[in-house]
């Protein structure tokens, strides 16, 4: 995982309640055996026509969204399905934030793995937010993982919450197994004292 | 006396490794179900860090999402995987290494036990109370039904499970969901389930466990348990959990995996310690009366989006918040539904009766019920398919294959299916389903297709009349 640093971006604004993990990557295109290359097909029933060629009106066909590192979306962001190719697309097109008032729960997980930021805002800031990218839709937004800050091209400096834990991997681009890893012997120890009845004997 | 715990508490409690200040606790996994979907990357994450999977016993492995529910014409396992497309081949394939790699239990394509994931675990006796089960799979929340903790992972934590027996995990929150009364004709598990999520929304659950209890919930089979706990995920739940009794345990009872003789006795004396207290405490509480229930619908572009059977499509001045009048309006657009309408009558292309919610051998005989010595409406297709091969096998023994192709349905192997349209059974653009599965997300049944998530019960009266229905006129007549 990459190391997460601070970010200055645009914002692809997708502001929609309950987008679910099959829009981000619908499941035909969960028949890989690995990761790359999935930013393709990021959004891609919302984002093509059927014949493939891309629909100009969606957002993230626009020139403005290329390099954007930041999506807005509304609450409930990445809800439904566990893949973890959602995220990986999201990544793959280049999306290290996403900021919503909140998020699916196994979404924030996957996404915390793989150096994509969560960040989750109450509805006032996010009314605020949101008015603000009507008016300044091209402007950069600065986030700070180290500081907890996200602040808007309007100088407002918006604090944000983040599991201690999550922080430290992003921001070293560690990955949580190594810490997993070290707990061997006291998940030897457990196992010797709990349920030692094999399951699939 | 110590304090009152909930049954969640009790079993986050008795799977702590540890819990270091300022981290998340060690959760440890007692049982990790796996598929050919959400596993390949994690396999590959092993190979390079030159790790084993530390306990491949409790780690179990099975074909559903991508195989095809085809019958082959010869009965042979590469005749059925003739139907899958490259890709498909290759995942399933690469499944099978992994797990005779690692040294992991597979029902791969060619074993007579395979089946969806969330069915094989009960039927075959993995899922036990009391246990901490997980699969790259967000409907792992079925097996709580047993009184588990049990919820879907992503890859990377497919891997940290592989390798560690143990996952990272914030305690979550937790929720009773108290459903009392007894439900009326032609109302099931299913429809409690849809009237719970349109009432708290996909986003109601979103940080708890849910807790299912009341007299309803009792009185309940494990096959409708199973059925409830399976959709906990629409609400945005982390898992869905129902006390073990003695359903559960009639249920377990002789299963090929479930504890025998002594360790049996000794187990469910276990489990019975495993209820919420009296006096314990949740975070939060909600209500459902049973009783009040009719068969439930979804209209709309997620499971939230639910009305009864006989209600009206909701207008945007039911709701207060644009942006939930902004919901309403685009899922409108893609189902092709206007504001106001009934949803009674509205005709229907495809029924799709299976997934893990209902493809057990309960549901099919509802569907059956219903579908016996009648036809499938002209035009309309029907797809049943089983949850497994030991469900295919027992509807055939019961004469249920008989009934549904009588009536002129599709029976096939057993597989995910429709449900996410992965392995060519799918919607057409424009097309609209009545299905059993759990999701009616923006094509998630096949690109352009527009679902209505109901009960077998339900889905059964659409295939035979072409239209959305009330079940209980047919059951009247
Ligand atoms: S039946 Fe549907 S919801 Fe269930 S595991 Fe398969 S794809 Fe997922």
């Amino acid at each position: 995982m990459q190391p997460f640093k601070n970010i200055n971006s645009r914002v692809v604004a997708l502001p929609l309640n309950d987008i679910d993990t099959d829009q981000i990557i619908p499941a035909r295109f969960l028949k890989v055996t690995d990761k790359v290359g999935l930013g393709a097909n990021l959004f891609s029933d919302w984002r093509y026509f059927s014949d493939g060629s891309p629909k100009p009106e969606f957002i993230l066909n626009k020139p403005e969204s290329k390099g954007a590192a930041i999506l807005f979306a509304g609450d409930n962001f990445g809800c439904g399905s566990s893949r973890e190719h959602a995220p990986w697309a999201l990544t793959d097109f280049g999306f290290r934030a996403v900021v919503a008032t909140s998020f699916g729960d196994i979404f924030r997980n996957n996404s915390l793995k793989n150096g994509l930021l969560p960040i989750q805002v109450d509805p006032t800031t996010h009314t605020l937010m949101h008015e603000l990218l009507d008016e300044l839709p091209r402007a950069e937004w600065n986030i700070d993982l180290e500081a907890q800050t996200l602040t808007l091209p309007n100088g407002t400096s918006v604090h944000f919450a983040i599991d201690p834990f999550a922080k430290t991997c992003l921001i070293k681009g560690k990955d949580e197994l190594g810490y997993l890893l070290s707990f061997a012997s006291q998940t030897a120890a457990y196992e010797q004292t709990h349920h030692k009845q094999q399951v699939t004997a | 006396m110590s304090q009152p715990l909930t049954l969640f508490q009790k079993v986050w409690n008795e799977h702590l490794v540890t819990q270091q200040p300022g981290a998340p606790a060690v959760l440890y996994i007692d049982l990790h179900l796996i598929h050919e979907v959400t596993s390949p990357q994690a396999f590959t994450g092993l190979r390079e860090k030159n790790l084993a999977v530390r306990r491949p016993d409790r780690t179990v492995a099975t074909v559903d999402h991508a195989i095809p529910t085809l019958p082959s014409k010869d009965g042979s396992v590469a005749g059925r995987l003739a139907f899958a497309d490259d890709l498909s081949r290759k995942q399933i394939a690469q499944l099978e290494t992994n797990a005779n790699q690692f040294g992991i239990r597979s029902y791969g394509p060619a074993s007579s036990q395979n089946g969806i994931v969330h069915v094989v675990g009960p039927e075959l006796g993995f899922t036990q109370p009391g246990m901490t089960i997980v699969c790259g799979d967000s409907h792992t929340s079925t097996h709580g039904a047993f009184g588990a903790l049990a919820f879907g992972i992503g890859t990377s934590e497919v891997e940290h499970v592989l390798a560690t027996q143990c996952l990272l995990q914030h305690q979550p929150k937790t929720c009773e969901v108290k459903v009392e009364g007894k439900l009326g004709t032609g109302v099931s598990a299913k429809d409690i389930i849809l009237a719970l999520i349109a009432k708290i929304g996909v986003g109601g659950g979103i940080g708890y466990v849910l807790e299912y209890s009341g007299s309803t919930i009792r009185a309940l089979s494990m096959e409708e348990r199973m059925t409830i706990c399976n959709m906990s995920i629409e609400a945005g739940a982390r898992a869905g959990m129902i006390a073990p009794d003695e359903v559960t345990y009639a249920y377990l009872t002789g299963k090929p995996f479930a504890p025998q003789g002594a360790e049996w006795d000794a187990a469910v004396a276990r489990w019975e310690t495993l209820p919420t207290d009296a006096g314990a405490v949740f975070d939060k509480t909600v209500t459902l009366d049973a009783s009040a229930l009719e068969p439930m619908i979804t209209f709309g572009t997620n499971p939230g989006m639910g009305i009864p059977i006989s209600g009206k499509i909701p207008t945007t001045s039911d709701f207060s918040e644009s942006s939930q009048q902004a919901a309403l309006e685009k899922a409108l657009l893609y189902m092709g539904l206007k504001a106001g309408d009934p949803i009674l009558g509205h005709p229907v292309d495809v029924v799709f009766i299976g997934s893990c919610t209902n493809s057990r051998i309960s549901d099919l005989r509802l569907a059956a019920s219903v579908m016996k010595n009648r036809q499938v409406a002209q035009g309309v297709r029907v797809l049943v398919v089983p949850g497994s091969q030991q469900i295919k096998r027992q509807a055939e023994a019961e004469g249920l294959d008989k009934i549904f192709k009588d009536a002129g349905a599709e029976w096939r192997e057993a597989g995910c299916s429709m449900c996410i349209a992965m392995n060519g059974d799918q919607l057409t653009p424009g097309q609209y389903a009545v299905s059993t599965s759990n999701r009616n997300f923006e094509g998630r049944q096949g690109k352009g297709g527009r679902t209505f998530l109901a009960s077998p019960l339900t889905a059964a009266a659409a295939a035979v009349t072409g239209q959305v229905t009330d079940v209980r006129t047919l059951l009247d007549e």
